[in-house]
């Protein structure tokens, strides 16, 4: 969905600070915990008592951050995600892989910086690698539009897919962004044209495709360089159809309700997984991502191992047919006779798993 | 004098503070003109302005009538039919809302999907319509789209989709409404491998998620006039950069001329139109 309501002001300059301030707000206690253990560990010549002490504060913190994190509102999930600490694209870059050879460029108009695209070693394995990323920096972000990709972008990344095909190496996809950019610019080179044709030829793309979502899976913008063979979701990442905003602007009419939104939404990668969009959830360290790039980094890297291996010996034919039925069985629906126009479908239970299309 | 002085409370001006306006039925308020035109008019001109040639929305089934030969449409999997998967409920739940859209349109979803002939050439065609759930694509869009296309990748008909859409990929169905984009144009992926002629048509609205899939794939993309045609909707690119769009942005014209449609067409030549590419391309 695309409209939103006057008042709905999700532009990407105002949410990421905000989105630091507002984590706070569930990460308190875990903070105020981790302080209190800070000034023991500082006191010098420890008493045992203080000693025993700080086992239990321990103890007490990783409980803590366990309780929060597996309970988070799908609100404060987005909060997570949004989070300017989260690793992002160029970090694991860094943690991940053991070197990266950037190609830049579509060939056709410029060097879109929201996603990345390049070779790239993960252990001995030769990948084409495809990342969205946003930025640390300001400059960074700027130059990205806070990671938020132009149609450039998109057929930068399907050059190098088709690249990758014809010299047989798998494509890893990392889905990070707020959605594709709603310029000027982007709609006046064919925003949406440029994500349809990734849709349409990455379904044909003869290599293995692993797309993982790492923070934002935002709409179309994500889907973009979305279709492929396997789709990891990191714990704390979403994955939705719209933003929980820009939802909100529609539906509630003001996007102050995004958190109704959000709830509403089901985008949470356990939602994603029951309802049998994704392949598997990356489990995130204690406290999320953020609060330990290292652990999530080498977590992640198992994974792409794991699921590179699994599908190096696929045949083509056969990778392709899976791929195409990965997507055909998506969708949720009932088949009844006509001459009832008008009549209440059946409501589902919001809990039940999606039934495999008949056809 | 009596005339112009303040009514008594309850007495029948403020009692019955009716809309000064035209009946519901009769006429018609253009967008494009402004005029106040005669709904009949503009029926009999297949939905078209007859003072400026606004094309007014017609609905799914007065499109597959307009654009078919008479009674030659075979409607498909019509049995289809939505559900609720999210239990969704903004300040209406999703399947009363669904109920409430299937009365005021007569539909059962947003598209129709089956088989007919034009001008005697038979072909696959899909219409999406803009009034049911402003033609947003869910799980049912989605399937129907798709075996449309997987029937006639076997069948080896030529598909035309005419696309009116102002929601793109539906909320309500969250996740799997956006898949549906990845679902079809699979679909679209291997009809085309196939060799299968598409004809994309695009009306007013065709955005978002929709015009992100299937709408842009054509071999042939063909606008009607002055349609709204793009990704992100008009206000969010105007709240984003946070300056005035350019002239006509995002109207089948614009995107004509930045490259990204073939032809404009009027509705009343969209016919022959079609009948002459599919003679160009099927033999």
């Amino acid at each position: 969905m695309v409209w939103r309501a006057p008042g709905s002001n999700t532009n990407c300059e105002t949410i990421l600070p905000q989105a630091a301030q507002d984590m706070s707000s569930f990460e308190a206690p875990i903070l105020a915990l981790e302080d209190r253990i800070e000034k023991l560990v500082a006191v010098p010549n420890p008493a045992p008592d203080v000693e025993a002490e700080l086992r239990r504060l321990r103890v007490e913190l990783s409980r803590l951050r366990r309780e929060i994190f597996d309970h988070l509102d799908p609100w404060d999930v987005v909060k997570v995600a949004r989070h300017p600490d989260r690793p992002q694209t160029l970090d694991y870059i860094e943690l991940v892989f053991d070197e990266f050879v950037e190609l830049h460029g579509d060939r056709s108009f410029g060097d879109d910086r929201a996603i990345l695209t390049g070779f790239a070693k993960i252990d001995d394995r030769q990948v084409m690698f495809i990342g969205q990323n946003k930025g640390r920096t300001l400059k960074e972000r700027n130059e990205s539009f806070f990671g938020c990709p132009h149609p450039e972008g998109y057929r930068k990344a399907l050059l190098r897919m088709k690249m990758a095909a014809k010299y047989q190496l798998p494509v890893v996809c990392f889905i990070d962004t707020m959605g594709a950019y709603p310029g000027i610019g982007a709609e006046e080179r064919g925003q949406a044209f440029n994500i349809a044709f990734n849709l349409r030829e990455m379904s044909r793309v003869a290599t293995p495709i692993v797309c993982v979502v790492i923070g934002e899976g935002g709409s179309g913008g994500a889907l973009g360089i979305g279709i492929g063979d396997r789709i990891a979701m990191l714990q704390h990442a979403y994955y939705s159809v719209i933003s929980p905003e820009g939802c909100a602007g529609i539906l509630w009419k003001h996007a102050k309700y995004a958190d109704l939104a959000a709830r509403a939404l089901k985008f949470t990668s356990k939602d994603l997984l029951r309802l049998g969009v994704i392949d598997e959830i990356v489990p995130e360290p204690p406290g999320a991502a953020h609060r330990d790039h290292r652990q999530m980094a080498a977590t992640l890297k198992a994974c792409l191992n794991r699921n590179l291996r699994e599908l190096a010996g696929v045949p083509r034919d056969q990778l392709l047919a899976q791929r195409y039925d990965k997507f055909r069985r998506i969708g949720v629906f009932e088949e009844r006779p006509p001459n009832v126009v008008g009549q209440p479908p059946a409501v589902s239970d919001a809990g039940a798993a999606p039934r495999p299309a008949a056809g | 004098m009596s005339s112009v002085e303040k009514p008594e409370p309850g007495s029948w001006v403020v009692q019955n503070p009716r809309k000064r306006g035209v009946p519901e039925g009769l006429w018609l308020h253009c967008e494009g003109c402004k005029a106040t035109v005669f709904r009949k008019a503009v029926e009999e001109r297949t939905g078209v302005c007859p003072e400026c040639d606004w094309h007014f929305y017609v609905s799914a089934q007065k499109r597959i009538q307009q654009l078919l030969d008479e009674d030659s449409f075979e409607e498909w999997f019509a049995d289809i039919s939505p559900l609720d998967p999210l239990g969704f409920a903004d300040r209406k739940p999703y399947h009363e809302r669904l109920v409430a859209e299937q009365a005021k349109t007569g539909l059962r979803e947003a598209c129709i999907v089956g088989r007919g002939y034009l001008r005697g050439r038979p072909l696959v065609c899909g219409v999406t319509d803009s009034a049911f759930i402003m033609g947003s694509m869910g799980s049912v869009v989605g399937e129907k789209l798709t075996r449309a296309i997987e029937q006639a990748t076997q069948s080896r008909h030529p598909v035309v989709i005419v696309s009116g859409s102002g929601g793109g990929a539906r909320m309500h169905e969250g996740i799997l409404s956006l898949m549906q984009m990845g679902k079809v144009c699979a679909a679209l992926a291997r009809y085309h491998e196939a060799g299968g002629l598409f004809i994309s048509v695009l009306t007013n609205p065709t955005m978002g998620g929709v015009a992100a899939s299937f709408a842009s794939l054509g071999d042939l993309v063909i606008a009607e006039p002055h349609a709204l045609v793009g990704f992100a909707g008009p206000r969010v690119v105007q709240a984003t950069v946070k300056a005035d769009l350019p002239d006509g942005f995002q109207t089948s014209e614009f995107m004509l001329a930045h490259g990204f449609i073939d032809r404009i067409t009027p509705r009343s030549e969209l016919r022959t139109e079609i009948a002459r590419i599919i003679d160009y391309c099927v033999k």
